[in-house]
């Protein structure tokens, strides 16, 4: 008689394959990446970076009501999504905005989303950050958490019985897998032999709550092999190892049709969100280390600089221009109107039902009625 | 929200609503086992909100093969027709659309080879494979949720629960997602998936599996509520609920899976939105659903005896209710008497009797009134279980009270 242990004398070894300095680990396999690549890798890690600290200054000035960074997770945000094909259907959890902005939705795109404006894709019906754009195959943001796992198990379903070229890809926190819908959701997916990479991104904190409070097992990664999913752990701040394994991931959930979970060892630098205040339960020089030491963006800027394809001159440039285009995109968001009133009671359902008409006369009459106490610029 | 109807034209003398859509078509006239009167205008109209789809080429308007009833008018009959069981109607209607549009798929717990716990899937995965007919772990939110992603990326899923009760489980993904990411991406996707299951009290299978989750589910918006209570309404709306954009959340009830009726043999669809008039009547309407039609039924058998004659709707549609035809009952009858299997604290009868009380109140001569289940767990006991369900006696003496 011979019960497993609980645990394992050893921790699952992390894929890593740039050091702290940005050099390659001597002999470390993984999947070349062109200059081209690496330099589009590289200005969308700054542009992130510089959209999160611009984001977050505009809603400490009230100009927008919400905001979540992805501080610290730039090289999880972009080297995954570079790793993808636009065909692969990406279902966020949110804190994952740099997928999206590598798939080319705009800075102004960005903004307009959170002013909620009229030309905001979701027509001003969700908070700042839910983003979603179904031309960019990413599907909006929706709060509850770990609600787009099992999702994700139903695209890699309908991408299987459709045969198509593509996969379902979805991001979850180390947060997020106590959920019922993480275990709910990698069990179907390898029951239905679903092509769907679940990316963890276990960044240690679930707003106060730290991973040794969330779980006892050894991180996220020991659990595949409990539902019978292919499982690696990477270091989520060395982006050329981010893109190795998302990239072999995914060629693996095609043509195997199967799933396979990915844990991105990571650090939330940012706070939980806007309404968070994280020195509250942890130590600012804590935060200090990991915005400094052990930054992906300059890890990565490293080695990209080392190769010659990246000067100090590029840098600021990169810099300011994403400043200047982020603060016209806020300033313009800003100015435009906001969705008409008939936005409201769009879109419940395909075609309004009467209760929803009837309402509706409601309010435009209550509305006409007395426009003083609407503030200004509210349309009908 | 897709309206699929059928034929002809008309519109009937006591309706407010201006008939604008010259695609307007009318529906088959609805049979139900226990009629007992047919009359000569089935047909209605309907306001410009509704939209006809014309998807598939126009569908024959014949009435069923008549039922031999004492007062049976002579009403169009073709002589074809079949007869099935309730549970066999809902598979033929799903199988027919599975047939017809290769994105349509089902996703529960033994629905593939065991062929569902009520026997709606049989022979479908046998037919079309075990990937759309698929038999999913157990876990309500997760298969639910499953079904949201995969709509989400164009199939059309049919989700079955096995007993409604268990899609509490699920509220998180159907009132979260299901109802709201239409809204809240701004329209970019629609999620048209079916939910359906068997719930209502059944014969003492004790307090969770005797639930009625329409009361639960009634505020989430986005989401359509249809009751199917024969087996022609039951062909009839799942089929609509197939098609339609919207999530539609299509309720069976335990004890009628064996119902018998004799259905047509051509295609036909039933109006998501619209109430079925059961019994036109002129002193009072009762409004029903699932399985209360057939207590409302009996009750009027006896009330017919005693010289009334009342007018018995099944709703069917529980959200949005059709207002049209409860209105110009009420505008008829003046009383209205509700009969609902739900809990007496927020259930459909509570959210129905508000609605009337808004829009109706100026043709009530009495109180609306509402026999439904009280506010206790489903006991186990027979004795005890039948006394928590409202009888065809309750509303002999409601209606009786109602209409001095």
């Amino acid at each position: 008689m011979k019960f497993i242990p609980e645990s394992s004398p050893q921790r699952v070894p992390c894929y890593r394959v740039l050091d702290e300095n940005g050099r390659i680990i001597l002999n470390s396999d993984f999947i070349p990446v062109s200059e081209k690549l690496a330099v589009r890798m590289y200005e969308q890690m700054a542009t992130l970076q510089v959209m999160d600290h611009i984001f977050y200054e505009a809603q400490r000035q009230g100009r927008i009501s919400f905001f979540i960074t992805s501080l610290g997770e730039e090289a999880i945000n972009i080297a995954s999504a570079a790793a993808l094909a636009p065909d692969d259907v990406v279902l966020p959890q949110y804190r994952e905005p740099g997928v999206l902005l590598w798939r080319g939705f705009t800075l102004q795109e960005f903004a307009n989303q959170c002013f909620g404006n009229r030309a905001d894709h979701g027509k001003g019906r969700q908070m700042p950050i839910h983003y979603g754009s179904k031309q960019h195959n990413y599907f909006t943001v929706s709060s509850p958490i770990a609600t787009q796992l099992p999702q994700a198990a139903g695209v890699g379903y309908s991408l299987k019985m459709e045969k198509k070229n593509a996969c379902a890809v979805t991001f979850i926190g180390d947060g997020g897998t106590s959920e019922g819908d993480f275990h709910a959701g990698l069990n179907f997916a390898a029951v239905m032999e679903a092509p769907v990479v679940f990316i963890c991104r276990n960044n240690g904190w679930a707003i106060s709550t730290h991973i040794s409070e969330q779980f006892r097992s050894d991180g996220i990664v020991v659990k595949g092999q409990a539902y019978g999913i292919r499982s690696i752990r990477v270091d989520g701040n060395d982006a050329l190892a981010v893109y190795s394994a998302v990239r072999s991931a995914r060629e693996m959930a095609v043509a195997e049709q199967r799933p396979v979970l990915i844990e991105a060892m990571t650090y939330r630098v940012g706070h939980h969100s806007t309404s968070d205040d994280s020195t509250k339960y942890r130590t600012a020089d804590e935060i200090q280390y990991w915005k400094m030491s052990r930054n992906p963006v300059n890890r990565f800027k490293k080695w990209v600089e080392d190769n010659g394809w990246w000067s100090e001159d590029d840098e600021s440039k990169i810099r300011s221009n994403a400043r200047k285009q982020l603060l016209q995109a806020i300033q313009a968001a800003e100015k435009w109107d906001k969705p008409p009133l008939a936005e409201l009671f769009n879109d419940v359902y395909d075609v309004k039902t009467k209760n929803l008409e009837e309402q509706e006369l409601g309010l435009k009459d209550l509305v006409e009625k007395q426009p003083q106490d609407y503030p200004p610029g509210f349309h009908i | 929200m897709s309206a699929i109807l059928q034929g002809g034209v008309a519109s009937t003398a006591l309706s407010p609503f201006k008939t604008t859509d010259s695609n307007k078509l009318v529906t088959a006239p609805s049979r139900s086992s226990l009629s007992v009167r047919s009359r000569s205008d089935w047909s209605k109209s309907f306001g410009s909100r509704l939209i006809a789809r014309r998807s598939q080429p126009p569908l024959i308007p014949n009435a069923v093969a008549t039922k031999k009833t004492d007062n049976a008018e002579s009403s169009t009959s073709s002589k074809s027709g079949h007869e099935l069981l309730l549970f066999e109607a809902l598979q033929e209607g799903l199988e027919e659309e599975m047939d017809r549009d290769p994105h349509v798929c089902v996703m529960g717990e033994d629905v593939g080879h065991y062929g569902g716990s009520y026997k709606v899937t049989k022979g479908l995965a046998d037919k079309f494979g075990d990937l759309r007919v698929l038999d999913t772990p157990i876990c309500e939110n997760a298969f639910t949720g499953m079904g949201i992603g995969a709509a989400m990326t164009g199939l059309r899923p049919v989700i079955e629960g096995m007993n409604m009760g268990f899609l509490l489980l699920a509220f998180n993904q159907i009132s979260n997602n299901c109802g709201m990411l239409h809204y809240t991406s701004g329209g970019q996707f629609t999620i048209p998936v079916v939910i359906r299951g068997p719930g209502g009290v059944g014969r003492q299978l004790g307090a969770e599996h005797s639930q009625r989750l329409e009361s639960y589910f009634q505020s989430i918006p986005g989401i359509q509520m249809v009751a199917c209570s024969t087996p022609y309404n039951a062909k009839g709306l799942m089929k609509a609920a197939i098609r339609s954009e919207n999530p539609v959340i299509l309720f069976e009830h335990v004890l009628l899976y064996n119902l018998k009726e004799s259905i047509p043999d051509e295609e036909y669809i039933c109006n998501l939105e619209e109430a079925e008039m059961v019994r036109p009547g002129e002193h009072i309407t009762i409004l029903t659903y699932s399985r209360m039609r057939y207590h409302v039924m009996q009750a009027a058998k006896t009330l017919v005896n005693k010289g009334y004659d009342p007018e018995v709707i099944d709703i069917r549609s529980l959200k949005p209710f059709d207002l049209y035809t409860i209105g110009n009952s009420v505008k008829k009858t003046h009383r209205v008497l509700i009969v609902e299997e739900c809990m007496r604290t927020g259930g459909i009868g509570a959210s129905l009797t508000a609605a009337i009380n808004e829009n109706f109140h100026d043709y009530l001569d009495a109180p609306v009134m509402c026999l439904s289940s009280q506010d206790v767990p489903t006991p186990y006991a027979g004795t005890l279980e039948e006394w928590t369900v409202v009888q065809p006696a309750q509303i002999v003496t409601a209606v009786e009270q109602l209409c001095q």
